[in-house]
């Protein structure tokens, strides 16, 4: 068991590998001071990808083929020039859509060369030259439907999620804060609005069924099943098992179905891990008790980890892309907004801690 | 973008913050140009990368960042079309926000 585990922060990006005793400690840092909102190490060890938002001087991406040795930026995803006099305004608060890149928020690759990368305000752009050239994804950003998505945790929708299905790298299924879930089968040139069943109980009755106005806070697919999906919906806990099209709502999830991360073993599509909190103007952990729900049975039960996990109080807040699990299926681990980062290897049974004083941490991603 | 012709533009100086050069090499130039827009595009022809950390996707200047011209803040930081004559100093600076 030698693999790294890459943690993204409001200030900075770290390394924490496995020693000999088995703890798992802080080995690297890199970009220290900057937020780093997504990374994606590669299996091999060597090369790492990461956004940094670097507020003032916008987002920026990087990459090392060393295994950390040495970066080097890379072309960041940009936005077309918005044609001169197009009106492109929010009818909610009858304010201007920003046509510029403010977050990296998501990042997949596709086939060989093939990169996804998901922003806020909406964009999601392709590349497949490995990221030499960003294109933004026409047929997405001119979908006039896009005017009705409105901001999630931010003031504008986002692209959290990009899956890439194994079988086909052309269909793509992505999940948007706040603008549900869509899928494309050609690649990326037409796409179709889908999550039926989802239910968004903070909007209006009329549209709490309505597949725009949902708020998955976070979808991951299975890798050997990958029509089987979980969703953390802003509302609950929910499960597809045709890809996206239609969706289950887990029912008696104590003690909350609120939350933003979700994780999902590799190779049994019927277990996943959740981190809940009180929803929706708290977002504290239930009781201050820091557990991981997880789920075996496809949701009909959820047994609540806490196994290593601090006493309450704790307040704890745990990000969408701060929950990992890595390709054994084994490997579990989950930062917080406090800056506590948690590692399992046996599926969550039990925990330890790594650090209680990172800065607060954003995404957990297993090499 | 107009240019202006090459007998009318202004030798000037351009200076970036400190802050920036953390993040990538911006190194005190004398460039030509007739307004700020001409300045910083000339610039970044020999440092394309320091574009994208002062300019936002659509060309303006990024939210937190402010240029200013002799030690006032430039009056259309959209286009950046403020003139500017010889010996002037274009200073880009790191706005203060957050307190």
């Amino acid at each position: 068991m030698n693999r790294s585990l890459f943690v993204g922060t409001r200030k900075g990006l770290f390394r924490i590998t496995r020693d000999q005793t088995g703890a798992w400690c802080i080995s690297d840092n890199w970009f220290l001071g900057d937020p780093v909102s997504i990374v994606a190490p590669a299996a091999d060890g060597n090369r790492i990808d990461a956004a940094l938002d670097l507020g003032h001087f916008g987002v920026k991406m990087q990459r090392s083929l060393d295994g950390g040795e040495s970066w080097n930026e890379r072309p960041t995803p940009a936005y077309p020039p918005k044609p001169e006099g197009e009106v492109d305004i929010e009818p909610g608060r009858g304010i201007d859509l920003p046509w510029t890149n403010k977050l990296v928020w998501a990042y997949a690759k596709g086939a060989p060369g093939e990169l996804w990368c998901g922003t806020l305000p909406g964009g999601l752009f392709h590349s497949t030259d490995d990221g030499e050239t960003w294109n933004i994804v026409r047929a997405l950003w001119d979908d006039p439907r896009r005017r009705k998505m409105f901001g999630g945790g931010f003031d504008f929708a986002a692209i959290h999620s990009i899956l890439v299905d194994p079988r086909d790298s052309k269909h793509v299924t992505i999940g948007i804060s706040v603008g549900g879930v869509w899928t494309t089968f050609d690649g990326g040139k037409t796409w179709e609005l889908i999550g039926e069943g989802l239910r968004a109980a903070y909007m209006p009755d009329e549209l709490s069924h309505d597949p725009l106005s949902q708020d998955p806070h976070c979808i991951v697919h299975c890798p050997s099943n990958p029509d089987r999906l979980w969703m953390q919906h802003h509302n609950g806990i929910f499960r597809s098992d045709d890809g996206g099209r239609k969706w289950k709502e887990m029912e008696d999830v104590a003690p909350s179905a609120f939350g933003f991360a979700v994780a999902v073993h590799p190779s049994d599509p019927d277990k996943a891990w959740f981190v809940p909190a009180v929803k929706d103007e708290q977002r504290i952990p239930a009781e201050a008790r820091v557990i991981v729900n997880r789920t075996t049975d496809g949701g009909k039960t959820f047994q609540p980890l806490h196994d290593g996990l601090p006493e309450p109080p704790a307040y704890d807040l745990v990000y969408r892309h701060a929950l990992d699990i890595d390709s054994s299926g084994d490997l579990l681990a989950f930062g917080s907004t406090t800056g506590s980062l948690w590692v399992s290897e046996d599926q969550g049974d039990h925990w330890q801690v790594v650090s209680e004083h990172l800065p607060p941490i954003l995404c957990v991603r297993f090499q | 973008m107009l240019w202006c012709p090459k007998s009318f533009s202004k030798v000037v100086k351009l200076i970036f913050t400190q802050n920036l050069l953390r993040h990538v090499q911006a190194p005190t130039l004398e460039v030509e140009g007739c307004t700020v827009s001409e300045v910083l595009r000339v610039y970044f022809v020999d440092y394309p990368q320091v574009q994208s950390y002062i300019l936002d996707d659509q060309g303006a200047v990024r939210k937190h960042v402010t240029i200013f011209l002799n030690g006032d803040m430039i009056s259309d930081p959209t286009e950046q079309s403020d003139g500017v004559t010889a010996g002037d100093e274009v200073f880009v600076a790191q706005a203060l926000s957050g307190g």
